[in-house]
C-alpha cells in the first residue's frame, strides 16, 4: 500500500504541473510547502487520514481519498523548526480529477479528519515550542458533515487561543477563506494575504446582496486591498504565491520559536558603533513641517532592512520589524508624514497589538516619538478613542522586554506617556535636541493660561517647554543625545538590556480594555 | 542557454563588508589637484560673502580658509543645514526657498553685507554672478566684486553688443543678425536671409537656457516662443537673437586671467564639447583637437578681447571650432566656469585664490610663458537626473546613502551636498563634479571609469551610467567628439550600457553569488538555540536569473570587478550597478522559477491614455480642456523643471478625458496630469 500511495502522490503532483492552474494563478498545497521549506525538510504526518463521513455517498471509496483536504507536517525554514498546514482547493480538485474526474466536490473544505490533523501539528508544536504556519485556502465547512466540522473548527480556535502567546502563529491566505474559517486566521498572530487571489469574509457577496441589498465584489468585500488599508484585518499583501511564500521566509527569521526562546541574533554586517551623519539635520526647523519616520528607522537598523507590518493601515504609526547588532527589535514610532503623527483609535490598536506581540515574544522595542497628541474630534471620541487608546497604553505599561525610547520632536500631553515613556518603565529614554516634552503646542497652552491677553508668553512658553530640558532635569529623560549617535547608543544599551529581568504581580490574566 | 559557473568569488563573499554603510564625515576632506602657493604676507580682505549655494560656494569657502579670509555664507531656509553653511564661519538666511525670493534677493543680501562687514563678494557662477546692477549696488557701498567691472559684465552680458565688441578686436564671429528679433515672423525672415540651419538664443541667457535651433520655419517659430518664454523666466529679459547654426561643431574654450593693471593671460583651452540640450555633461582640458598654433591663435583673440573691454578676474571665452579648425567666437563668460577645476589641474593655479588677488588689486604672479599644459585633466558633471530620459530629466529625493570616491588617487570632488541631502525642485540638481587627473589621456580616463565605479549614490536617479558610457566610448576615446556626440551615439536615446556575453555571464555570476551568500547568511544565527539549527548540506545550487527578457539558468557551486548591490528584496528582485549601468534581476531557486509561469500576469496600465509628468516641476501652462480632441503629437502641457521648459506631448489621437493639472501647479515624477478616453 504504502508503495502505491507514493506513486500516487507523484503523479498527482505531476499531473497538477501539466495540467497547468495557470489561469488559477494559484500553486498546490505541496508546492507552497515546496516553496516555503528548505529543500528537502518538510516530515508530512498523516498522509493516511481519511474522512468519517458516511452521509449523502461520502462513504464510497470514489469519494474518499488518503490525507483528506490539506497537508500537515513539520519542516525547516532557514534551518529553524516549523509547523505547518497547507489547505487547498487548487490541488484537491486535481487530485479528484484523477480518481473520478469529479470537480465539484470538496475544495478544501474542513472536515473533522482535516481539523485533527491540523490540531496534531499544533499540539505538537505548543509541546516543542515552534511557530505555526497556516496555509489558509479553504472553501469553509464541509457541509455533508454538518457539526462535525464545526467541532474541527472549534477545535482549531482553542488551540490558536492557547497557542496564542506561547508560539508565533502566522497565516497566510492563499485562496477564499470564508464563513467559520476566517476566524483561526484572526485569532492568529499575523494574517498575510495574497493580492488578487485571496479573500477573506464571513459572508460572501450573494448573502450580503441578500441580507443589506449591497452590491459588491469579493475583491471589495474581503480582498488584500480591503484589509490591508481599510479593515486592518491583515497585516501585509504580497503580489503572488510565490512572492508571499518568500517573503514569508525572510519575516520567519526575526522571529523566536517560542516565547522560551529569546529574539534571534543573526550574523551581522553593519558596524553597531556605525554613526549616522544625516540624522542630525533630519528634523526640520520648523516644527510644523513634515519628515519621514522611515528615513530615521531605515538609516538606523541594520543594512537598512525593515519588515514593515500593516505598511498601508493607519499610516500615521510605523510598526515593524527590523535588526540592531544582529538581534530582532520590534520598531513603533510615529509618523509625522501622515496626519502629524497623532493618535487615533486605528493607530492605537495597531500600534498596541504589536507591542503586546513583541512583549510576547521577548523582542526589545525600540520606539520613535514625535506625537502632537491625541486626535480630537466626534468621530474620535463616538468612536471610543478613549477605550482604544488605553489598549496602547496598557500594551507599553504592561511590557518586560527591553524598552528604549528616542523622542525625536514632539512628545506633547498624554500621548507622550503613551509612548513607551520612563513613567511606564522604559529602560532608556533618550530625547534629541530638537525634542518638545510638553502637555501642548505652545500656542494652545497660551491661550489657555493667559487667554490670550499676553503676546511674549509664546516665547516664554517655547523658552521653557519646547525644548527637552525640563524632562531631561527631572529624569523623565536619561539623556539628551546627539541624533548621529542613536543607533550606536541603543546597539549599547540593548547588549546590556539583553539580561534585564521584570515582572508584574501575579495575576490570571490583566483585563486589557477590549 | 545553460551554461556553469564556477564562482571563485563566493567564499569571499561570505564575507561581504558593508562598506557603503561605513560612517563618513567629510566636509573639507577632497584632493587638492592643485599647488598653488598662498603667500600668508600679503594682505588680502578679511572677511567674504559668498553669494551662492552647493558646491561652488564649498569651493570658494577652502581657498578662502586656505588664504585666513573669513567667510559668510547666505542660504535660504531650505538650505539652513546645507554643507556650505557648515563650512562658512557665519551664516545668514536671506529668504524662502524660490531662487528669486533667495539667492537673487539682492536687497536681502545687502543687508547681510552690511550686517557681517564683509569686505568683497564673491558671486559663483549663475545667480547673481552676472548682474550688473548687483555689481553696481556692491561698488556704491564700497564693497568688492570679486569678478569683473560693471562695464565688462554689461558689454560681455549682451550677446549683441559682445558680438560687436568681439568684432572690433578682430576675434573671428559667427555670421548672423546682429540685433533683437521682435517676433516670430521677423524671426522667419531673418533665419531664411542667414540660411538654415539657425540658432535662437536669448540675448541675456547662458547655459543653454532659452536657446533653440531651428532647421526650418516651423520650428523658427516654435523655437522663438520657447526662448522667449524661457528667457523671461530665466533672466527677465525675453529679446532674443538668430545666428548661423555650425553644423557639427566642438565646443572649445579659453580660460583668461586678467588683473586691473592692463596684464592678460590665457590659460589653455578647455573642451565641452559633449553636451545635452545644450549643457555640458563632461569636459577636458586640454582638448585632443587642438594644435599649439590654434590653441596660440585663440589665445591671443581672447586675451585681445579680455583687454578690449578693460577685463579684470577670470573669465572664459566660448568658441565653437569646426572639422576644419576654422572657430568662432560665440560669447564670453565674465565670470568662473563650473569646469575650472580642469584648468585648475593642468596648470597648478587655484582660479579662485588668483581671482580673489586681483580684486584686492594685485597685478597677475605669472608670465604666458609661465603657464603650462602639465598632464590631463576630465571633469564628469554628476547629476541627479534619469539618464534614459532624453539624457536626463532632474530627480529629486534624499541622499540616502552617499560617497565619494576619494580613496582613489587623483580623484577630485566639488561637491556641496552630503549624506542625507535633500535634491529639491528649487535648485541646479547637480550632486557634484568628478574631477580625474593623469599624467596623459588615458591615465585620466581610466581613473574616470574607477572613481564613478566607486561612486555611491544612493536615493535619487543618478546619471552614472551615463558618464560612464560617454568615457569609455570608442569615439570618445579616439577623440572624434562634437557637441552632437549623444545624439548620434544614441539616437535612441540613451538605453544604459549594453553587455557583451562576457559581461553578462560576470553580472549574473555576481548576482548569483550574491544571493547565495545572502541566503546562506541568513541560516547562520549566533548564540545556541533550544531546538538545533538544520543546516543544509549542499554545496551546489541550482538557480534561475532573469535579466531583461531573458531567463538563465545559473548553478553556483561552493569550491568555486566593478559591481555594488543597490537592492534586494525577499521575492530575489535585486539591483546591480555593474559598469556604470544599474541592472534589474531576480533571482530565484530553480523550483520557485518553474512554478512561476503559474502565477498570474499582473495588467500593466494602459500608458497611451493617460500622461504622466516624466519629472517633478511646476506646470507652466495647460493647452486643453476636457472634451477637447487631441491629434498624436500635440503639445498638452508645458512643464518646468530646473528652469527648463518641456513639452507634454499626446501619444495618442483622442478625446481629453480629464485634466489633472493646472498651470501653477507644482507636480512630482509620475503625477497623472491628463487622461485620453
Amino acid at each position: 500500500v504504502g508503495f502505491g500511495i507514493k506513486n500516487f502522490a507523484i503523479i498527482y503532483y505531476c499531473i497538477a504541473l501539466s495540467k497547468g492552474h495557470a489561469c488559477l494563478g494559484k500553486l498546490t498545497a505541496r508546492e507552497r510547502i515546496l516553496l516555503l521549506l528548505d529543500p528537502d525538510s518538510f516530515d508530512e504526518y498523516d498522509m493516511f487520514v481519511e474522512h468519517r463521513c458516511t452521509d449523502f455517498g461520502m462513504d464510497s471509496s470514489k469519494n474518499k481519498y488518503p490525507g483528506d483536504s490539506v497537508v500537515t507536517g513539520r519542516g525547516r525554514i532557514n534551518g529553524r523548526l516549523a509547523y505547518v498546514f497547507s489547505q487547498n482547493t487548487v490541488g484537491l480538485y486535481y487530485l479528484l480529477a484523477i480518481i473520478d474526474n469529479d470537480f465539484t466536490v470538496f475544495g478544501g473544505s474542513l472536515s473533522g479528519a482535516h481539523a485533527q490533523k491540523i490540531c496534531k501539528i499544533m499540539d505538537q508544536a505548543a509541546m516543542v515550542g515552534a511557530p505555526v504556519i497556516g496555509l489558509n485556502d479553504s472553501g469553509g465547512a464541509r457541509i455533508q458533515e454538518g457539526v462535525e466540522s464545526l467541532a474541527g473548527y472549534a477545535d482549531i480556535f482553542l488551540r490558536n487561543v492557547l497557542c496564542s502567546g506561547v508560539v508565533p502563529q502566522i497565516s497566510l491566505i492563499m485562496g477564499p477563506c470564508a464563513g467559520g474559517a476566517v476566524y483561526s486566521p484572526a485569532l492568529t498572530d499575523f494574517t498575510f494575504m495574497v493580492k488578487d487571489t485571496s479573500y477573506l469574509f464571513i459572508t460572501g457577496p450573494d448573502v450580503v446582496k441578500s441580507v443589506t441589498n449591497e452590491d459588491v465584489t469579493q475583491e471589495q468585500l474581503g480582498g488584500a486591498k480591503t484589509h490591508t488599508a481599510v479593515s486592518g484585518v491583515a497585516h501585509r499583501a504580497f503580489e503572488n504565491d510565490i512572492d508571499a511564500l518568500l517573503n514569508l521566509r525572510e519575516f520567519f527569521n526575526y522571529l523566536p520559536l517560542s516565547n522560551r526562546d529569546p529574539a534571534p541574533v543573526c550574523e551581522c554586517h553593519d558596524p553597531s558603533d556605525r554613526l549616522v551623519p544625516e540624522l542630525d539635520t533630519i528634523v526640520p526647523a520648523e516644527s510644523t513641517k513634515a519628515y519621514d519616520m522611515l528615513d530615521i528607522i531605515h538609516s538606523i537598523v541594520d543594512e537598512r532592512e525593515f519588515f514593515e507590518i500593516m505598511p498601508t493601515y493607519a499610516r500615521n504609526i510605523v510598526v515593524g520589524f527590523a535588526r540592531m547588532n544582529g538581534r530582532t527589535v520590534g520598531i513603533v514610532g510615529n509618523q509625522p508624514k501622515v496626519a502629524s503623527g497623532c493618535l487615533d483609535i486605528n493607530s492605537s490598536v495597531k500600534g498596541a497589538r504589536f507591542v503586546r506581540f513583541c512583549d510576547a515574544f521577548n523582542i526589545p522595542l525600540i520606539t520613535f516619538v514625535d506625537v502632537p497628541g491625541f486626535l480630537p474630534g466626534t468621530a474620535q471620541e463616538y468612536g471610543g478613542i478613549i477605550r482604544h487608546g488605553a489598549k496602547l497604553l496598557f500594551a507599553f505599561a504592561e511590557a518586560t522586554v527591553p524598552k528604549i525610547t528616542v523622542i525625536t520632536r514632539k512628545a506633547y500631553g498624554g500621548a507622550y506617556d503613551v509612548m513607551s515613556s520612563k513613567h511606564l518603565r522604559g529602560d532608556a529614554n533618550y530625547a534629541w535636541p530638537t525634542a518638545e516634552v510638553a502637555v501642548m503646542g505652545a500656542k494652545g497652552a497660551v491661550q489657555i493660561i493667559f487667554r490670550g491677553k499676553e503676546a511674549d508668553a509664546e516665547e516664554e512658553y517655547v523658552d521653557k517647554f519646547a525644548n527637552p530640558f525640563p524632562a531631561a532635569m527631572r529624569g523623565f529623560v536619561d539623556d539628551i543625545i546627539q541624533p548621529s549617535t542613536t543607533r550606536m547608543r541603543i546597539c549599547h544599551d540593548l547588549d546590556v538590556l539583553a539580561g534585564k529581568s521584570q515582572s508584574s504581580p501575579w495575576k490570571k490574566h490583566a483585563n486589557i480594555p477590549l | 542557454m545553460a551554461y556553469c559557473n564556477r564562482s571563485k568569488r563566493l567564499n569571499s563573499l561570505f564575507l561581504l563588508q558593508w562598506e557603503t554603510l561605513c560612517p563618513r564625515w567629510c566636509l573639507i576632506t577632497s584632493h587638492k589637484l592643485y599647488s598653488s602657493v598662498y603667500d600668508p604676507n600679503e594682505k588680502t580682505f578679511e572677511k567674504i560673502l559668498i553669494a551662492n549655494r552647493g558646491e561652488i560656494a564649498c569651493r570658494v569657502i577652502k581657498t578662502c580658509k586656505k588664504m585666513g579670509i573669513k567667510t559668510v555664507a547666505i542660504h535660504s531656509d531650505v538650505d539652513a543645514n546645507a554643507v556650505h553653511v557648515k563650512m562658512a564661519d557665519e551664516s545668514v538666511c536671506v529668504g524662502p526657498a524660490p531662487t528669486s525670493k533667495s539667492y537673487l534677493n539682492m536687497d536681502a543680501i545687502m543687508e547681510v553685507i552690511r550686517k557681517t562687514r564683509a569686505q568683497a563678494v564673491h558671486p559663483g557662477y549663475g545667480f547673481l554672478s552676472e548682474n550688473k546692477e548687483f555689481a553696481k549696488r556692491l561698488a556704491s557701498e564700497g564693497v568688492t566684486f570679486i569678478g569683473p567691472d560693471t562695464h565688462a559684465i554689461q558689454a560681455m552680458g549682451d550677446k549683441i553688443e559682445s558680438k560687436l565688441l568681439a568684432k572690433n578686436a578682430k576675434v573671428n564671429t559667427i555670421p548672423g543678425f546682429d540685433g533683437v528679433v521682435k517676433d516670430a515672423d521677423e524671426a522667419v525672415t531673418i533665419a531664411r536671409e542667414i540660411g538654415y540651419p539657425v540658432m535662437i538664443k536669448a540675448s541675456a541667457g547662458g547655459g543653454g537656457k532659452g536657446m533653440r535651433i531651428a532647421w526650418d520655419d516651423e520650428e523658427t517659430r516654435e523655437g522663438f516662443r520657447f526662448s522667449s518664454q524661457e528667457a523671461a523666466s530665466s533672466f527677465g529679459d525675453d529679446r532674443l537673437l538668430i545666428e548661423k547654426f555650425i553644423d557639427n561643431p566642438r565646443h572649445i574654450e579659453i580660460q583668461v586671467l586678467a588683473d586691473k593693471h592692463g596684464n592678460a593671460l590665457w590659460l589653455n583651452e578647455r573642451e565641452c564639447s559633449i553636451q545635452r540640450r545644450n549643457q555640458k555633461v563632461v569636459e577636458e582640458a586640454p582638448s585632443t583637437f587642438l594644435d599649439p598654433e590654434t590653441r596660440r591663435a585663440m589665445g591671443e583673440q581672447a586675451v585681445a578681447l579680455a583687454k578690449a573691454v578693460k577685463y579684470s578676474s577670470a573669465g572664459t571665452v566660448e568658441f565653437l571650432v569646426d572639422s576644419s579648425k576654422n572657430f568662432y567666437f560665440l560669447e564670453m563668460n565674465t565670470r568662473l566656469q563650473v569646469e575650472h577645476p580642469v584648468t585648475e589641474c593642468i596648470t597648478g593655479l587655484d582660479l579662485v585664490q588668483e581671482m580673489i588677488r586681483v580684486a584686492k588689486g594685485y597685478p597677475l604672479r605669472h608670465k604666458q610663458a609661465d603657464i603650462p599644459i602639465n598632464g590631463w585633466a576630465v571633469e564628469c558633471r554628476v547629476y541627479a537626473e534619469d539618464p534614459y530620459k532624453s539624457f536626463g530629466l532632474p530627480s529629486i529625493g534624499k541622499l540616502s546613502q552617499y560617497q565619494e570616491p576619494l580613496h582613489l588617487p587623483s580623484v577630485r570632488v566639488d561637491s556641496g551636498i552630503q549624506q542625507g541631502s535633500d535634491i529639491s525642485i528649487y535648485y541646479d540638481p547637480m550632486i557634484s563634479k568628478l574631477i580625474t587627473y593623469g599624467s596623459n589621456r588615458a591615465e585620466a580616463l581610466i581613473r574616470m571609469e574607477e572613481a564613478l565605479d566607486n561612486y555611491v549614490i544612493r536615493g535619487v536617479a543618478h546619471n552614472i551610467s551615463l558618464l560612464r558610457e560617454v568615457i569609455i566610448h570608442p569615439r570618445f576615446v579616439q577623440g572624434d567628439i562634437s557637441t552632437k556626440f549623444l545624439p548620434e551615439v544614441y539616437p535612441d536615446g540613451f538605453k544604459g550600457h549594453k553587455l557583451t556575453d562576457l559581461e553578462r555571464r560576470e553580472l549574473l555570476a555576481t548576482a548569483a553569488s550574491l544571493y547565495m551568500a545572502e541566503q546562506l547568511r541568513s541560516q547562520r544565527f549566533l548564540g545556541t538555540p533550544r531546538i538545533p539549527i538544520a543546516k543544509s548540506k549542499r554545496s551546489s545550487w541550482e538557480l534561475s536569473v532573469r535579466l531583461g527578457d531573458g531567463i538563465y539558468p545559473v548553478a553556483v557551486s561552493k569550491d568555486g570587478s566593478s559591481f555594488s548591490r543597490i537592492s534586494r528584496n525577499a521575492s530575489g528582485e535585486t539591483s546591480i550597478q555593474f559598469l556604470g549601468t544599474v541592472y534589474k534581476l531576480q533571482i530565484l531557486t530553480k523550483v520557485a522559477a518553474e512554478l512561476s509561469k503559474y502565477m498570474p500576469e499582473k495588467a500593466a496600465e494602459d500608458t497611451s491614455s493617460i500622461l504622466r509628468s516624466p519629472m517633478p516641476g511646476t506646470v507652466v501652462a495647460v493647452s486643453v480642456k476636457p472634451g477637447d480632441m487631441v491629434s498624436e503629437g500635440q503639445e498638452i502641457c508645458v512643464i518646468e523643471a530646473m528652469k527648463m521648459q518641456n513639452s507634454m506631448i499626446a501619444a495618442k489621437t483622442g478625446k481629453v478625458k480629464a485634466v489633472h493639472c493646472k498651470a501653477g501647479d507644482t507636480v512630482g515624477e509620475g503625477d497623472l496630469l491628463v487622461e485620453l478616453e
